[in-house]
């Protein structure tokens, strides 16, 4: 851990040198009065150059926190979160202001995270003012460059405001203002949620595709475990502020090994009318992070709790080759008994 | 008019564009062709036609702000002579709006009395917008200990009655423009920041302002560039409604003969002598002048207020 040097042509090792992010024990708590609520509580993970990370769990399980600690918009309680082995909670002010260029956010509402009252190229423009790149003449062709690279025609969108645009068309403006600041770290916080399924669609093409372009690294936040299947490489399960499982996103889909995200598979809908599922809701609510079951946050919920489960937490180990999961017993053997809906081979 | 109306639906009806598909751009190019030649970005958020009414109010407020600057250049008599040989005479021809019962030009009086009330009405609320407002924008958007300070020293100063505390001072320090000015003007300071602040605080947390802090915006920029435009509009359009507060205030403190010192004319001052020695039975055109052109003036700054809101306010123009 003496690699803290600030020397941009060294990348510091952490464990293997293409981890972009990694997440260090991060814990964020909100207080209000007395109360304190842990909303994220102790996670762990990497993300790597180039690869898309997806972060799925129900509301209210510290997701979109989750996303907001990675760019210290929500000061971490404790744990660190290091974007090429730099602790960003550990840089002053003005240091964390420039680093910080490098991981930009999309939002979930579109109509929120655009400026009503200012135009469209400006909004763009923003982040090379800012820091005072380019000149006039520059700046404006790079705008209109990265609005065509969205999707949005610049001549006739650019002096326009956001109000007078479409929900996937303002989400495709937060792109092209967060693409602006040349990030390496791109970090989705539910950005197709509060659009129409025929629009996610586009807008996810258009993730996809930028990725590619940019050479771009993505955190993407989500609760719809379809969508996220469609765009991560690995994807991380958290239930009630804990990460409970941690999977390549095929190892995920065909064998999960934790039974919360087993019930989040069983509860996508299949297109098939004569598909029986087998599988039970999960009953009950969340319970309140104000007062977390002791134990496996999960207990409560889950069909196969002991007793075991309510003394003991269970920590996040590895039960197969980059496949992490939080629970006294996961269900990887159990798997080859039970009729599988799982892919063949693709 | 009906002009008017019809290219505002259009432009209603033709402001959402349809998201880009691929493919889809012919159709998009259309629809854009079709607005681009006669659309300015800056008429683009007119949904519905101000009204006449509200140009009439424009046309009053516009009216009296140039005769009032204006009054020393216009051939109007001076507002304090007297004229013995015609007193209380009703409206003619040398005197447009008729005399007072010392034979002063009633005309005169009202345009040099329109001043007065006019730069007591926007200076004031000038003063208490400078300061109030940039406090409470700060204020709301920073939060925390200084945020609950400023908060609660707001409450103090609003807990006092205004009107006690005005004669108070006025009484204690003296009775001239300027003076009377700085007094509203600190008066208004609380009403300001509590509007200004309330704004800042509800744009403080919304998505563009954490995009800006992740793109390395520092704060003033923030406040300046992100707040600021989206608590202008509150802020006007409060202000404007203040200011006709303000001109019955100082009409208030006239009457209790705590405005500017006579003989000099405000409008205030004018109805208090309309109303005093009998005269609203013998010469009741000196109190109906100034009454009136009150009255108008603040049914105009209203609605003015009002319609501006109404333009402003987005989600409501969106419908």
């Amino acid at each position: 851990m003496s690699g803290v040097t600030t020397d941009s042509t060294v990348q510091p090792r952490t464990s293997g040198s293409d981890v972009v992010l990694s997440v260090d024990h991060l814990v964020v708590e909100f207080r209000s009065g007395k109360q304190r609520v842990q909303a994220v509580s102790d996670i762990s993970f990497q993300v790597r150059k180039g690869e898309t990370l997806g972060l799925v769990g129900e509301s209210g399980c510290g997701k979109s926190t989750t996303g907001r600690a990675l760019v210290q918009v929500q000061p971490p309680t404790s744990g660190s979160v290091n974007y090429l082995g730099q602790n960003l909670g550990a840089l002053s002010h003005r240091q964390l202001r420039k680093v910080r260029t490098k991981i930009q956010m999309i939002f979930q509402d579109p109509i929120s995270s655009l400026n009503p009252r200012r135009r469209v190229k400006d909004i763009v423009a923003e982040p090379l003012v800012i820091w005072g790149r380019g000149t006039k003449a520059e700046r404006a062709l790079r705008v209109h460059t990265m609005l065509e690279a969205v999707g949005i025609d610049p001549d006739t969108a650019g002096d326009r405001r956001p109000q007078e645009f479409s929900g996937g068309q303002c989400q495709r403006i937060s792109i092209a203002r967060a693409l602006m600041a040349d990030p390496d770290l791109l970090i989705c916080d539910e950005p197709v949620s509060a659009l129409d399924v025929s629009v996610q669609a586009q807008i996810l093409n258009l993730l996809a595709d930028l990725k590619a372009r940019f050479g771009l690294t993505m955190v993407f936040i989500a609760h719809d475990l379809a969508v996220v299947k469609n765009v991560s490489d690995r994807v991380a399960v958290m239930y009630l502020g804990k990460l409970v499982e941690l999977a390549g996103s095929d190892d995920l889909y065909r064998s999960a090994a934790h039974p919360y995200t087993e019930a989040l598979l069983a509860s996508i809908p299949e297109p098939d009318p004569e598909h029986v599922s087998t599988h039970k809701a999960l009953a009950g609510e969340l319970p309140s992070p104000l007062d977390p079951p002791s134990g496996c946050r999960f207990r409560t919920r889950c069909p196969y709790a002991t007793q075991l489960c309510g003394e003991e937490e269970p920590p996040l180990r590895e039960v197969a080759p980059g496949h992490q999961v939080a629970c006294h017993f996961p269900l990887v053997g159990d798997r080859a008994g039970t009729p599988d809906q799982a892919v063949p081979a693709g | 008019m009906p002009d008017d109306r019809e290219l505002g639906n259009t432009r209603a009806s033709t402001q959402l564009l349809t998201d880009r598909i691929p493919g889809q751009a012919a159709v998009d190019e259309m629809v854009v062709s079709r607005q681009s030649g006669m659309l300015s970005s800056d008429d683009i958020l007119v949904t519905k036609p101000l009204g006449a009414l509200f140009w009439f109010a424009i046309g009053w407020l516009g009216l009296v702000v140039v005769l009032a600057v204006l009054a020393q250049v216009l051939p109007l008599p001076n507002p304090n002579f007297q004229n013995y040989s015609a007193i209380n005479s009703p409206p003619n021809i040398h005197h447009l709006l008729g005399t007072d019962d010392l034979g002063r030009d009633l005309l005169s009086r009202l345009i040099f009395g329109a001043r007065v009330s006019l730069i007591v009405g926007f200076a004031s609320v000038g003063i208490g917008m400078a300061i109030g407002g940039t406090l409470g924008l700060v204020s709301g958007f920073k939060g925390g200990s200084l945020d609950s300070m400023l908060n609660a020293g707001s409450f103090v100063i609003l807990a006092f009655p205004a009107i006690v505390a005005v004669i108070a001072i006025v009484a204690f320090w003296g009775q001239s423009l300027l003076k009377i000015t700085i007094i509203i003007g600190v008066g208004t300071i609380p009403l300001m920041f509590r509007v200004v602040r309330a704004s800042s605080l509800s744009f403080a947390n919304r998505d563009f302002v954490i995009a800006a802090r992740t793109m390395g915006a520092i704060t003033p920029r923030i406040l300046f560039r992100e707040i600021l435009p989206n608590v202008v509009p509150v802020a006007v359009t409060f202000g404007l409604i203040t200011v006709a507060g303000v001109i019955v205030l100082e009409g208030s403190l006239a009457f209790l003969g705590l405005s500017v010192a006579l003989p000099t004319p405000s409008w205030g001052n004018l109805i208090a002598e309309g109303t005093a020695n009998g005269n609203l039975s013998i010469n009741p055109y000196i109190m109906l002048w100034p009454a009136f052109s009150m009255f108008l003036l603040l049914l105009s700054i209203n609605l003015i207020g009002d319609r501006m809101r109404l333009r402003f306010d987005i989600r409501e123009g969106l419908l």
